[in-house]
C-alpha cells in the first residue's frame, strides 16, 4: 500500500516537472524548430548548441524586454515591499481599527479576476495619462505585487514580540529609531522574502501590461507571447529555460529566508 | 508638591470600553522608595504601572513626574526604566549591545557608553557574558540583563512588572535579595508590581494594595499586616481569623465588639467606629497567646483542641470557636511546654492590641 502511494507521488511530481525537463534540453538544439530531431535523440554533439541563447542575448527585442522586466520588476518590488511592510505592521498591531476591512481591501487585487483589475486600471490610468508609460506599468504592478508582500511579511509578524517595541520606547528610542534598530532587523528575512515574491509577481504578469503598456514597456513574458505568435523559434525555449533557472533560485532563496525568519522567531518567543 | 514626591497619580481612572480597570486612583511615589503594587490579577496594578511608563494613557485624571504633568510626554522622553515580565531583551543584540541601546538612543559619547555598559555588567555580575545573545542565557541571567538595562541610563524611576514571576522559587528568593541590594546601592525609586504578598512584604518600603481597580491601602508592610483598614487587605495579606459582629461600645480606653455568636472582644481604640456598626474582627493566628501567657490578656477563653498539626517551626491548633469553626492558633511549643493533645482543653487569649476591627 505504502509503495503504491509512493509511486503515485512520483508520477504526480513527474507530471508537474516533465514540461520543464522537456524544454531545457530542447533549448540547446542547433536546429530551427521546437522539436526533438532524430540526431538530438541519438545524442549527436552536432545536434546541440547554445546558438539560441546567443541569439537571445544579441537580439534587440529580447534585450529590451529583459531590460524592461528588470526596471519594472525591481521598481514594483521596491515600492510594494516598502508599502507592504508598513501595511503589514499596521495590520498586525492589535490596536488598529478596522483591520479586517483594510486587509480585505489590500488583498482584493489578488482575488478579483485579473482582467477585471486590468480593465479598472486601464480606465483610471487613461484619465491620468499613465497609459504607455513606465510609471503606469510600475504602479499597476505594485498594486498586484503589494498583497503578496503583505501576506509574506504579516506571516512573520504573527509571532513578533510587540513588547520589544514597548521596551525600546521606555529605553529612550523614538518610533523611527525603534523601527530601524529593532523592528527592521527582526523582520528583515521576511521583508527580503516579500520583495522576492513581489518581483516574481511583476515578472510573471502578462495581462495588465497588455492593457496599459505600449511596445516600449514590453517585458520578457510579453516578448515570449509575441515570439509564439510570430515565429516559433527555439529562442523562446532558451528564454524559458533561463526563467526556470531564475524561478528555481527564487525558490531556494525564499526557503533560506523562511528558515532564517523561523530562527529569529524562535529566538524572540523563547523566554 | 514637595521635593520628596517623585511621582503622583491624581484622580486617575482607566476604562477599556465601559469597563473600569483603574478607578479614581490617588497615589504618591516618594523619591528613593521601594513601592510595591500588590493585588490579584485584574486588580489594575499593571495598568497603573504602564500608565506611568506612558505605554497606556489614563482615561481621566493626571499623572505627575517630578512635579510636571506627563500625559503628553511620549514614553521615550519620560526617562523611566521598565523591566517587563518576559524581560523583552532584544534577541538580535548581544548583552552588551542591549545595555548600550538606551545610551545610544541618548546619543552619548562612545567612551561614555562603553564605561557605563561595563559598570552595568558589573552591577549584575554578568561581565563574562557580555558578548552572548539573550537566548544563550538562563532565565535568571536574562532577568539580570533586563534589570541592568533598565538601570544603566539612570532613570528617575524604575518600574518592574512581576519580573520574578517566571523564575522558580529558589531563584526568585535569591533575586529578591539582589534586587533589594541593587535598590540600596543605586538609591533609585522602584515601583514593583506583584501578586505575591510575601514578595511585597519582604522587599518594600511601602505596599499599595489594589483590588478591582481600587487602591485600598498604601502603607509600610508592618502597618499593612497589623492595621489593615479593609476586609480585603486583612484577608489578602497573611493569615487571619475572622469573626463577624457589631460594635457594642466605644469609649476612650478602646471599644468592645460583640460577635454574632455572643463573644465580647475588647480592643484598643480604633478610629472611625460607631456604636451598632457591623464589623469584622481579624485576629492573626500567631498573635494569640496560649496557657500561662494568656493569663494577663483582656480577652480570654477556654476550649478543647479540635486539631493539632506539628509543622516544625510551629504547631497549628484548630479550635471550634462559636462563630468560626476554623479558629486557628499558631504556637511554638518548645522545652517544657508540651504540645497539647486532641481534645485537651486549653486556655488562650489575646491582648487589646491584637484584634483589628474593620467595617464590613
Amino acid at each position: 500500500m505504502n509503495q503504491f502511494v509512493k509511486l503515485w507521488v512520483i508520477v504526480g511530481l513527474a507530471f508537474l516537472a516533465l514540461p520543464l525537463l522537456v524544454i531545457v534540453p530542447l533549448s540547446f538544439t542547433s536546429g530551427h524548430y521546437m522539436v526533438y530531431t532524430p540526431e538530438m535523440l541519438a545524442l549527436e554533439p552536432d545536434a546541440y548548441s547554445a546558438r539560441w541563447y546567443s541569439e537571445v542575448l544579441h537580439d534587440r527585442d529580447w534585450m529590451l524586454a529583459l531590460r524592461n522586466s528588470l526596471i519594472i520588476g525591481l521598481s514594483a518590488a521596491a515600492l510594494s515591499t516598502v508599502l507592504g511592510t508598513l501595511a503589514a505592521l499596521g495590520l498586525s498591531r492589535s490596536g488598529t481599527p478596522g483591520r479586517n476591512v483594510w486587509t480585505a481591501l489590500i488583498l482584493l487585487p489578488q482575488i478579483v479576476p485579473i482582467v477585471v483589475t486590468a480593465g479598472g486600471i486601464y480606465s483610471a490610468f487613461s484619465d491620468l495619462n499613465l497609459i504607455g508609460t513606465y510609471a503606469g506599468v510600475i504602479i499597476a504592478h505594485t498594486v498586484l505585487a503589494a498583497p503578496v508582500a503583505v501576506i509574506t511579511i504579516r506571516a512573520s509578524l504573527e509571532r513578533f514580540d510587540w513588547n520589544l517595541l514597548a521596551a525600546s520606547s521606555t529605553l529612550g528610542a523614538g518610533p523611527l529609531l525603534t523601527f530601524w534598530k529593532v523592528t527592521l532587523p527582526l523582520i528583515r528575512p521576511a521583508i527580503v522574502a516579500g520583495a522576492i515574491f513581489a518581483f516574481a509577481t511583476s515578472l510573471d504578469e502578462v495581462v495588465v501590461i497588455q492593457f496599459i503598456g505600449s511596445y516600449d514597456q514590453k517585458t520578457v513574458p510579453i516578448q515570449m507571447l509575441i515570439g509564439l505568435r510570430e515565429h516559433l523559434s527555439p529562442a523562446i525555449l532558451a528564454v524559458a529555460s533561463m526563467l526556470v533557472c531564475f524561478a528555481l533560485s527564487i525558490l531556494v532563496l525564499s526557503e533560506l529566508m523562511r528558515r532564517r525568519s523561523e530562527i529569529y522567531a524562535r529566538k524572540t518567543t523563547k523566554t | 508638591m514637595t521635593d520628596d514626591i517623585i511621582g503622583r497619580y491624581e484622580n486617575v481612572s482607566k476604562f477599556y470600553g465601559s469597563m473600569a480597570v483603574v478607578k479614581n486612583l490617588n497615589l504618591d511615589i516618594r523619591r528613593g522608595e521601594f513601592l510595591s503594587l500588590l493585588g490579584p490579577s485584574g486588580s489594575g496594578k499593571t495598568t497603573t504601572l504602564m500608565m506611568l511608563a506612558g505605554l497606556q494613557s489614563p482615561s481621566s485624571g493626571h499623572i505627575f513626574l517630578n512635579g510636571r504633568p506627563i500625559e503628553t510626554t511620549p514614553p521615550h522622553r519620560r526617562n523611566i526604566g521598565v523591566v517587563f515580565q518576559n524581560y523583552a531583551l532584544f534577541p538580535h543584540m548581544t548583552i552588551a549591545e542591549n545595555l548600550a541601546y538606551p545610551l545610544k538612543a541618548r546619543r552619548m559619547a562612545r567612551a561614555d557608553i562603553a564605561q557605563r555598559v561595563q559598570r552595568g555588567l558589573e552591577m549584575v555580575k554578568l561581565q563574562p557574558l557580555a558578548q552572548r545573545r539573550p537566548t544563550e542565557l538562563s532565565g535568571g541571567q536574562q532577568q539580570r540583563v533586563a534589570l541592568a538595562r533598565a538601570l544603566v541610563f539612570e532613570p528617575s524611576i524604575v518600574l518592574l512588572d512581576e519580573p520574578l514571576g517566571a523564575l522558580d522559587r529558589q531563584l526568585r528568593e535569591t533575586m529578591q535579595l539582589e534586587l533589594k541590594q541593587l535598590h540600596r546601592e543605586t538609591g533609585v525609586t522602584m515601583v514593583y508590581v506583584t501578586h505575591d504578598q510575601a514578595e511585597a512584604m519582604t522587599m518594600s518600603d511601602r505596599v499599595a494594595v489594589f483590588n478591582d481597580g481600587k487602591l485600598l491601602q498604601c502603607a509600610p508592610p508592618p502597618e499593612i499586616y497589623d492595621r489593615p483598614t479593609s476586609a480585603f487587605v486583612a484577608e489578602f495579606v497573611g493569615e487571619s481569623n475572622r469573626l463577624s459582629g457589631a460594635v457594642a461600645a466605644v469609649d476612650e480606653g478602646g471599644c468592645t465588639v460583640t460577635t454574632d455568636a455572643g463573644i465580647a472582644i475588647r480592643t484598643r481604640p480604633q478610629p472611625g467606629l460607631q456604636r451598632g456598626q457591623a464589623v469584622f474582627v481579624y485576629l492573626r493566628p500567631e498573635r494569640i497567646l496560649v496557657g500561662g501567657a494568656a493569663a494577663a490578656c483582656e480577652n480570654r477563653h477556654e476550649a478543647p483542641i479540635a486539631d493539632a498539626i506539628f509543622l516544625g517551626d510551629h504547631t497549628r491548633l484548630r479550635i471550634e470557636l462559636p462563630g468560626n469553626r476554623d479558629f486557628t492558633i499558631k504556637q511554638n511549643f518548645f522545652g517544657e511546654t508540651r504540645p497539647p493533645d486532641l481534645g485537651d482543653r486549653i486556655v488562650f487569649g489575646w491582648t487589646a492590641e491584637a484584634p483589628q476591627v474593620v467595617p464590613v
